[in-house]
């Protein structure tokens, strides 16, 4: 699909920016001292924090990633949003108050609240700076990809704006902006996900043969004799040649049919579905191709790829085949039936393949895959969650490791910690993580009907599912689109400008200030952390511009399960656990933090996505992908021991240090 | 103080727990199951799922309402 540059995308996003980068500076004159620029002074009303908490922790991941996963594959989306909310139950019940309590502006301040020492804060201040490095990179390929489409700009230039306008907001005025951005930003997305929902609820279900664009694909009806004559008819089709398998395509998994029309010399690809009884008829659906040549151009069911004649550009799809009781359209639905209509349904999926010629070039063919809707609405479908239908126990392993990720890692994230010393007391954080509960939950709830509306829009670009939310909004009404398609950078700004300022706070406070005991006034320590924070953003767009190629969702992942193995058991023992001693908690971040880390870099998923391996040949070293089944354990073990062992000293460093 | 809210917390905690390990366990165990459709024609996967949101919502609002009358660090007012 071709994007043109939407002047109302930018119009939108030129206005977000502006406000926000005037709000930034405005706010900016107010917040001199390091109190002002790490924590807001602590004078952020509650619920302008709780919005903000949304603002922070529904990154680019949530908003275009778990849509587009649902807009795909169904079910398969939501579990991540179900994995993402729960965590947040722990965050309330368990850490939220004694956060506040115990720190003043990072999370490594509540860890060393009984200790004062410098290793405790090197440590958190490192295990800070890997995550937030994880969680950063997946943002800002982002920026970039969404930069493409929608201000025609090239993808270095989207990651350049996106970086310099972070880091203009947090070098202004620090936390007090950076949270009235996540503020904006969290009111935006949930106000208008809610808005696109009741419209797709008011649009209600139709069947289709073909996308918004007014293609029909065809379906053809043949025996296995029509495709061995040559008189020019196959199925309902004049005028047609039967092509000799092309080379490549000899090695497919699915087998597929080329036909050249007579008059147009164009050839098309159709999908062979082999019928349920050998000998009867075979249906052939047609597919879509892109080939990548050896220049870099791309050719489009085998023409150039473009908008003028003898050019050729993906077909949009997303629709359904049939609807329950023979009917062709439903008009507006409920929230409910919304989902008892869909599972009753026939959606059209498309799947992939990719096939490697001689020449080195490579073609990808989408077919056809036509779904239950009670298959869409089940979990299981997507290659991340296939485990779950798997026989192999390691594979169940995989999944339930991912969902104790999840639910153990937003607790333990560093740029959501930070947010809890905004606030005045420790009431104001409880209240403030309730309404984070209420505004994220709510989100994630539009999720599933975003998700399935846009599987359903008939706007749906095969080569890029990230974009599938923004999609959705444009077959619904290009401001709309706009709106979205500049939330959507919004959305990347709050989180960026989260992580940015969780790490210039590890570098300036936990590692300069208290590891490196470096004597720094508050003039000087606000200083450190604006370079701090620049030089972190540099390091963003960087790594933003080379990782561009790669699929960088899964980072988000690993952020998770760093910081859940590093951080987590730390957090809740000093919390539960009297005995727990200085030694205890050093080792604890170290080993969750290289552990988890090992296991992701000798993991099946790094191997695959990461080293270009192919596992056939070099099978992963670690059983299953995800580690924190194994790492978030061997964390609080570590703790347990290490702190066991250590006790006696504890007690005459505490002697020592006038403590009882 | 402090102790009664971090009792409430854990309580509310483990149920949240138990009833998030019990979907987590039903997908990865039983996959099936998430297909039947119990009320209203919706499945058991859209009903558990939209269940623990729901559900996380609506404890940390109890939550919310059985701490209020913790007193701040810095009021030394008698609670009525």
């Amino acid at each position: 699909m071709i994007h043109e540059l939407s002047w109302k995308a930018v119009i939108f996003f030129s206005i977000f920016v502006g406000f926000t980068l005037g709000l930034s500076f405005w706010l900016g004159r107010k917040a001199k001292s390091s109190e002002g620029f790490f924590a807001a002074h602590g004078q952020i009303p509650w619920f302008v924090n709780g919005i903000a908490f949304a603002g922070d922790y529904l990154s680019a991941a949530s908003f275009l990633g778990i849509c587009g996963m649902i807009a795909f594959y169904g079910y398969d989306g939501f579990l991540y949003s179900i994995g993402y909310l729960a965590g947040w139950i722990v965050a309330l019940f368990v850490i939220a108050e004694p956060m506040k309590r115990l720190g003043r502006f990072t999370f490594a301040d509540a860890l060393d609240s009984k200790f004062n020492s410098p290793g405790i804060k090197l440590a958190a201040g490192i295990s800070t700076l890997a995550v937030s490095i994880f969680y950063l990179i997946p943002q800002m390929v982002g920026a970039g990809v969404l930069v493409q489409p929608l201000l025609a700009l090239p993808h270095w230039a989207g990651v350049v704006l996106v970086g310099t306008v972070v880091i203009l907001i947090v070098v202004t005025a620090g936390m007090v902006s950076t949270t009235w951005v996540q503020f904006l930003k969290g009111t935006l997305l949930v106000f208008f996900s809610a808005i696109l929902t009741w419209m797709i609820l008011q649009k209600g279900f139709k069947v289709e043969t073909g996308g918004n664009d007014g293609y029909k694909f065809r379906t053809l009806t043949v025996t296995a004799d029509d495709l061995t004559n040559d008189d020019g008819s196959l199925g309902s089709l004049n005028n047609v040649d039967v092509l000799p398998t092309p080379e490549g395509w000899d090695k497919t998994k699915q087998s597929y049919v080329h036909l050249r029309d007579r008059q147009t010399k164009r050839t098309t690809v159709f999908h062979v579905v082999k019928p349920a009884t050998e000998g009867d008829p075979m249906t052939l659906t047609e597919a879509q191709t892109v080939t990548k040549l050896a220049d870099g151009g791309r050719l489009i069911n085998g023409l150039p790829k473009g908008i003028g004649p003898d050019q050729a550009v993906l077909h949009p799809i997303g629709y359904l085949k049939s609807l329950p009781d023979g009917k062709t359209e439903t008009g507006p639905v409920s929230p409910i039936e919304f989902f008892s209509i869909l599972q009753q349904s026939e959606v059209v999926l498309w799947r992939n393949e990719k096939i490697l010629h001689a020449d080195k070039t490579e073609t990808t063919v989408y077919y056809q895959k036509i779904t239950p809707g009670s298959q869409v609405l089940r979990p299981g479908e997507n290659p991340i969650f296939k485990g779950i239908r798997s026989e192999k126990f390691s594979d169940k392993i995989n999944f339930l490791s991912l969902m104790l990720a999840l639910f153990c890692g937003t607790a333990s994230l560093p740029h959501i910690l930070i947010r809890y010393y905004t606030v005045k007391d420790e009431s104001s954080a409880r209240r403030s993580t309730i309404v984070g509960i209420a505004s994220i939950g709510f989100f994630y709830v539009l999720t599933l009907y975003l998700g399935l509306g846009a599987m359903t829009s008939g706007a749906l670009d095969l080569s890029d599912d990230n974009m599938a939310a923004p999609l959705l909004a444009k077959s619904m009404n290009t401001w709309l689109f706009a709106a979205i398609s500049a939330i959507a950078f919004t959305t990347v700004l709050g989180t960026v400008s989260g992580l940015i300022l969780a790490s210039a706070g590890a570098v300036a406070h936990d590692l300069l200030g208290s590891a490196f005991g470096v004597q720094m006034n508050d003039d000087e320590k606000v200083r450190v952390a604006k370079i701090s924070s620049v030089v972190v953003g540099a390091i963003a767009i960087v790594l933003g511009i080379l990782f561009k190629d790669m699929n960088v969702s899964f980072l988000v992942g690993w952020a998770f399960s760093v910081a859940a193995s590093a951080n987590l058991p730390s957090l809740v023992m000093i919390l539960f656990w009297p005995r727990v001693t200085r030694q205890g908690i050093i080792t604890a971040i170290v080993v969750g933090m290289v552990s988890s880390l090992g296991w992701i870099l000798l993991s099946a998923e790094a191997f695959e996505k990461v080293y270009g391996l192919d596992l056939l040949k070099t099978p992963a070293i670690v059983p299953f992908s995800q580690p924190g089944i194994v790492t978030i354990p061997l964390g609080f073990l570590t703790l347990v021991v290490v702190s066991l062992m250590t006790q006696q000293r504890q007690k005459s460093r505490m002697a020592a240090n006038g403590h009882e | 103080m402090q102790s009664r809210n971090s009792r409430i917390g854990l309580i509310l905690f483990t149920i949240y727990l138990i009833v998030y390990g019990g979907f987590v366990f039903l997908n990865a165990f039983a996959p099936d199951q998430m297909e039947a459709t119990p009320i209203a024609g919706l499945n058991i996967a859209v009903l558990y799922g939209f269940g623990l949101i729901i559900g996380a919502i609506l404890l940390s609002g109890l939550y919310g309402f059985l701490c209020r009358e913790k007193s701040s660090p810095t009021s030394q007012e008698p609670r009525a």
